[in-house]
């Protein structure tokens, strides 16, 4: 949308006044995110602006306390096996669902997207007693199973809008050239969906890393989770500390959106190629 | 070699029966190898997914305390009409179970079963259970009548007979604020006692505000981002994806931090002398709807905004040629070309506020709390999984409800921007 040069004077302002509503929204997305950056830097311990002084502390207590460090690791023990797991199992239903059609498809495919759409606290509370009875409550493997069913809808879509564009012959003639099924997966189909299967990690492995509910239900103080660790952080005594954290946080969601990006790219390219 | 030759002379007999009936095997073998490839992860969401959620739902019904630690006792008193007392085989049933259910938690679980229908039930039972005479050969009624005259009422019996059935709709009702009353119809819980009705009006009224202030933020800046050049949208784009990307607890801590009373939101109201003094913003509904809106807007935008970029600018620009005027042509040409990322849009941001928990537990007051809480609540606190159940089961139909408007509306892949 561009002002015209013969645009009426209500029509210029209105078009002003439109893109400073939008610079509004576009700062109330933004400030929330930059605001915690710079407090994390303060020397004061309270999280309040104009910031006094500048100061490496918060980072050194988040990177020699016990508990950060411990939560920070359990969750990089978590997301990952999780993320593995969804992507293997959604990546399998997902070339599944587009190979052929068979009766039950949409309730089926209804139910692998299930997961993103229940509320979480429903599905926590039915791990939690479920799990009780497996006696995986309290352990690494009912948390990254937990997490896995979390991710896996993220899986599914983005390796099904991949696929929506895929040459099924080109299975066929991997296949009359004498390759195994399995070969003609890893050197054929693999290769092209791969942006599809990371970016779907990629959202798994952020839902695992972010998230609080299932794993307060789920986790002893053992498996406590860097989001448990913030969540409680927050609620008790909400220090520079936690803007610590959270700039970390943040850095690696610049990081995330930069993969993602480059996924984007890498997959319209690979279709525009064909 | 011969048993390709055979082959093929019974091809050539039938050459049409043949090939179909192959190419019907063929494509009966592509169909099970498909639903093998999707065999795994239907098995593992069927177990680790649907299983427990209902066997959640289970609860919302389950009554068998008191059946399972007390089976003849239940049993004969599903048979009493609820008049007077009950006969000595029921009196002398209970005694005995009561005596046995000290072993193995059963007291524990009858009482706390018990508690729900009457909440001196507990102290009863253990009253009852040590006055027990050592003896089998008196009259039971006699003995528990003697023990505390409460056995003498109807109204301990009727409570013990409600909690005989293997299910019972207590939960469900008591989650509507509705109980059965001494004869059995649905009525009203006392007002003072009404809560879940106005915790689920709170949740609806919270989700369906967030959802259109959403709308009305995301709608304007989604069309920004479809009409402008691509190189200046990307960018744009930029401040819809990163906090979309940043960890909610980062960005509800931000809030707690710009809302405070010493926070620059307060600071900066003050500084251009609206208020004198800082205002509550935060641990209140204002602080829900801000984190709220913020982590959910990108939710709105991002369906809106891949609508959008679909539909042509040219429509609109031939309704201003023929004489419509520029807001005319808006409202009557473009905007019902975007109703399906609308619709998409209202209902997923729509779906995932009913189910908010961790941002209203942290930036809101007592009176913020969403039905999450109390099934949280219910689970962790009280222990009391029947009504947990029953608050979630309701929320889950809501929502189910909703996901299936959304199936048929919206088309999955578009969900996700990849």
């Amino acid at each position: 949308m561009s002002l015209q040069p013969y645009a009426s004077p209500i029509e210029r302002i209105w078009f002003w006044v439109f893109r400073i509503f939008c610079g509004l929204i576009l700062l109330f997305l933004m400030v929330p995110v930059l605001v915690i950056i710079p407090l994390s830097f303060s020397e004061s311990s309270f999280l309040t602006y104009p910031i006094q002084g500048f100061s490496l502390r918060w980072y050194e207590q988040i990177f020699s306390s016990g508990p950060w460090m411990d939560s920070l690791k359990n969750s990089l023990i978590v997301a990952p096996l999780a993320t593995i797991l969804a992507m293997i199992f959604g990546t399998l239903a997902a070339v599944g669902l587009n190979r052929a059609d068979f009766p039950g498809k949409g309730l089926i495919l209804a139910l692998l997207i299930s997961p993103m759409v229940v509320p979480l606290v429903i599905v926590a509370v039915g791990m939690y007693f479920f799990f009780a009875n497996l006696g995986l409550l309290n352990s690494y493997t009912g948390l990254v199973i937990a997490h896995a069913v979390l991710g896996v809808p993220f899986v599914v879509i983005t390796v099904n809008a991949t696929l929506q564009n895929f040459d099924y012959n080109q299975i066929r003639a991997g296949a009359s050239l004498g390759a195994s099924p399995l070969r003609v997966f890893f050197t054929v189909v693999l290769p092209q969906i791969i942006p599809g299967v990371a970016s779907g990690g990629l959202f798994a492995f952020a839902t695992s890393f972010d998230e609080v509910v299932v794993a307060l239900f789920i986790a002893s103080p053992t498996e406590r989770t860097l989001p448990i660790q913030m969540f409680s952080g927050i609620r008790e005594n909400i220090s520079p500390a936690i803007a610590a954290m959270a700039t970390l946080l943040i850095l690696m969601s610049v990081v995330l959106l930069l993969v993602m990006e480059f996924l984007r790219r890498r997959s319209e390219k690979l279709s525009t190629h064909r | 070699m011969t048993s390709i030759t055979a082959n093929h002379t019974a091809q050539d007999n039938q050459p049409i029966a043949g090939l179909k009936a192959q190419l019907r095997r063929a494509e009966r073998m592509k169909k099970i190898k498909a639903m093998l490839l999707v065999a795994p992860l239907a098995l593992f969401l069927m177990i680790a997914f649907v299983m427990p959620i209902s066997s959640m739902l289970w609860r919302s019904i389950d009554n068998t305390e008191v059946g399972s630690v007390m089976p003849k006792t239940a049993d004969a008193i599903l048979h009493w009409d609820g008049q007077g007392i009950p006969d000595e085989a029921v009196f002398e049933a209970f005694a005995n179970e009561l005596r046995e259910s000290r072993a193995g938690g059963g007291l524990g679980r009858i009482g706390r079963r018990l508690n729900y229908e009457d909440p001196t039930f507990r102290s009863l039972l253990t009253q009852t259970l040590r006055g027990l005479p050592a003896t089998t050969e008196v009259t039971w009624t006699e003995e528990l009548i003697g023990i505390n005259a409460r056995w003498n009422e109807t109204s301990t019996w009727l409570a013990v007979q409600r909690t005989a059935p293997t299910v019972t709709d207590r939960y469900l009702l008591a989650a509507l604020d509705l109980e059965r009353a001494e004869q059995g119809q649905i009525a009203k819980v006392a007002p003072n006692q009404r809560l879940y009705v106005e915790v689920f009006k709170r949740t609806l009224v919270i989700a369906g505000g967030v959802t259109l202030i959403c709308l009305f933020l995301g709608f304007p800046l989604a069309y920004l981002l479809a009409t402008l050049p691509t190189s200046k949208s990307n960018l744009l784009l930029i401040c819809v994806l990163l906090p979309f990307w940043t960890s909610l607890l980062v960005r509800t801590a931000a809030w707690i931090v710009l809302l405070q009373s010493g926070g620059l939101v307060n600071s900066g109201l003050m500084w251009t002398g609206i208020i004198d003094a800082p205002i509550q913003l935060v641990f209140n509904r204002i602080g829900v709807f801000f984190a709220m809106v913020h982590v959910l807007l990108p939710f709105m935008i991002l369906p809106l905004y891949s609508v959008m970029k679909s539909v042509p600018s040219t429509y609109q620009r031939a309704a201003v040629s023929l004489g419509a005027h520029p807001f005319a042509a808006f409202w009557q040409v473009y905007v019902p070309q975007t109703l399906s990322g609308i619709a998409a849009g209202t209902i997923l941001v729509f779906i995932m506020a009913l189910g908010y928990y961790i941002t209203p537990a942290l930036v809101g007051g007592p009176s913020d709390q969403m039905v999450s809480y109390y099934v949280a609540y219910y689970t962790n606190t009280t222990n009391n999984w029947g009504m947990a159940a029953a608050l979630g089961a309701l929320l889950l139909i809501v929502t189910l409800l909703l996901y299936m408007v959304y199936h048929k509306l919206v088309n999955q892949k578009q969900l996700v921007r990849s």
